[in-house]
């Protein structure tokens, strides 16, 4: 199993949505939880989110186009946290997800230099790294009706922009839909083979225009014409 | 990169106690006629382990949970930082029995079996402190053989400066020990300055925030990074320092512990104050560089934040 995410950075409209869930969800979450904020109410607030969006701008106005980017764990394939971690704390399950277990960190970040992608922050509170853990405990929860039995984000998401599923199985609908749509895995030249695809922006349908040349009527032109009419009638 | 302080002592102090322990073993089983008196050995080799057990206990400052620290020494098979951490408590035995055996008089053979294993061992550690920040394809200013080339180096430069100091104080010829010091320089010098060199506009096949996000066709820029004030992230790698802060900081490495010593030795300078004032300065100028190393690096994730290429 190859689990992972397909994010659609077409209908994505940076709502932060799926921080939130995801923050909602792993606070309470055994396995991940308490995830900390420090200073909420204060001049300086900050904690820990596992999902982070960012809003770019891509070419310059007006021929411009921002896109929103949210931003998780890639359970890589090749995960360097993983190796780098001296006291194998973190590790990678045999469904693709990777992990932090608490008990055995010893907080020393060096899996957050590791990661490309700004994936793992540090719990000062607990002294251990916490991470994206795909909700491992939603998505294999038989209690739960099976449509929701997917990661907090995927399901918060208003747009659909998200989609959860496994790439090892060639006809999922996260498969299928990478494929179709070029999804592409960030920072791939890097070689940690990251699961996560993002679906870039698609050209938008040509909207149609009257080819009759516009004229440029001043407001002189206007208010003779408009005499005109008046007069003639 | 923030400059993690705990992290920069630790390397710089147990550096030189590394390098200072390998020397000493090597100028003993080498038999130079210029060797140091067994009560100036064993003061030198006491020093050389006081200095490392110093900097392994000061790099336990920057462990959040030290509680878990023991478990460092599980992944020697994967992690560069687990085999660092498994060879230097291999070390503190070795080394103990070493200072042991000169303090005892055992037999010479007995000591330089013993010296030898603890240089060896103290040239492994040197290797995988380096390569655990080589080995980060994350930060490109790091991955690179110059970075554990120099962690080994600049041990030895300051190691082969305190032995200079105490064969001074131990009214030894010098010569030998000269010589140590001017090809470590030459070395120190040489790796910093080619490190150096790869910092300049960023190079062909550098990473751009453009590509990093997949949108090729035009330049990106960030609008908003999504939280109000600073998160993990920007406090760990985001790390700020202006162009003539840090030229200026690399001008005073150099000067400290590259061309002080150089001069000094030059003059063929004997006293044993001075030479010990110049391996502590050349400490300090140490300090400033693994400072640098830190605050000069760039990680990919600042390419999110911004960044227009890392």
């Amino acid at each position: 199993m190859k689990l992972g995410l397909v994010i659609d950075l077409d209908t994505c409209v940076g709502c932060h949505a799926c921080a939130v869930a995801c923050k909602e969800w792993n606070d309470a979450s055994k396995v991940a939880g308490p995830l900390p904020d420090y200073d909420p109410r204060g001049a300086q607030p900050s904690g820990v989110w596992f999902n982070r969006i960012r809003h770019y701008e891509i070419g310059e106005y007006p021929a411009s186009k921002t896109v929103n980017v949210p931003m998780s764990c890639m359970h890589c394939e090749d995960a360097a946290c993983v190796t780098v971690c001296p006291t194998g704390a973190s590790y990678k399950r045999s469904d693709g997800i990777v992990l932090v277990d608490a008990d055995k960190c010893m907080g020393c970040n060096y899996c957050s230099w590791a990661c490309p992608y700004g994936a793992r922050e540090l719990d000062r509170n607990a002294g251990t790294m916490k991470k994206c853990t795909l909700c491992v405990d939603r998505i294999h929860d038989e209690r739960l009706p099976e449509a929701e039995r997917q990661p907090a984000c995927v399901l918060a998401c208003p747009t659909h922009a998200r989609l959860f599923g496994d790439f090892d199985d060639p006809e999922s609908a996260v498969s299928v839909k990478a494929r179709g749509r070029d999804g592409f895995g960030m920072l791939a030249e890097l070689g940690y083979r990251p699961v996560n695809r993002y679906l870039p922006p698609r050209k938008p349908p040509a909207v149609e225009t009257s080819s009759e040349p516009l004229t440029e009527n001043g407001l002189l032109e206007s208010l003779q014409s408009l005499a005109a009419r008046v007069i003639g009638r | 990169m923030r400059p993690a302080l705990s992290v920069i002592f630790f390397t710089v102090l147990s550096g030189a106690g590394l390098g200072l322990f390998a020397l000493l073993a090597l100028a003993q089983a080498a038999g130079s006629p210029a060797g140091l008196e067994p009560a100036m050995h064993f003061a030198g080799g006491t020093l050389a382990v006081a200095l490392v057990a110093a900097g392994l206990i000061s790099s336990t400052f920057h462990l959040a949970n030290p509680r878990n620290a023991w478990r460092a020494a599980t992944q020697f098979r994967y992690s560069w930082l687990s085999r660092e951490a498994v060879l230097a408590l291999l070390f503190f035995p070795i080394a103990l029995a070493y200072l042991a055996a000169v303090r005892l008089h055992l037999p010479f053979a007995l000591q330089t079996t013993l010296g030898l294993t603890g240089t060896a061992l103290a040239w492994a550690i040197l290797l995988c402190t380096g390569m655990i920040y080589a080995c980060l394809k994350t930060i490109p200013r790091w991955h690179t053989p110059l970075v554990p080339a120099a962690y080994i180096v600049n041990g030895h430069l300051s190691g082969s400066l305190i032995l200079l100091a105490l064969a001074a104080a131990d009214r030894k010829p010098t010569g030998a020990y000269v010589a140590l010091v001017l090809i470590a320089l030459a070395a120190a010098g040489a790796i910093k300055w080619l490190y150096f060199r790869r910092f300049g506009p960023p190079r062909v096949g550098a990473h751009s925030l453009s590509s990093a996000i997949g949108m090729t066709a035009a330049q990106a820029k960030l609008l908003d990074a999504g939280h109000t004030h600073g998160t993990f992230l920007t406090h760990e790698f985001v790390f700020r320092l202006g162009r003539d802060r840090a030229l200026q900081l690399r001008a005073l490495f150099f000067a400290l512990s590259l061309l002080l010593p150089a001069v000094v030795v030059a003059l063929d300078v004997r006293s044993a104050w001075v030479l010990a004032s110049i391996a502590l300065l050349c400490l300090v100028g140490l300090l400033i560089e693994r400072w640098l190393f830190f605050a000069e690096a760039q990680h990919v994730v600042r390419l999110f934040h911004g960044q227009q290429a890392v």
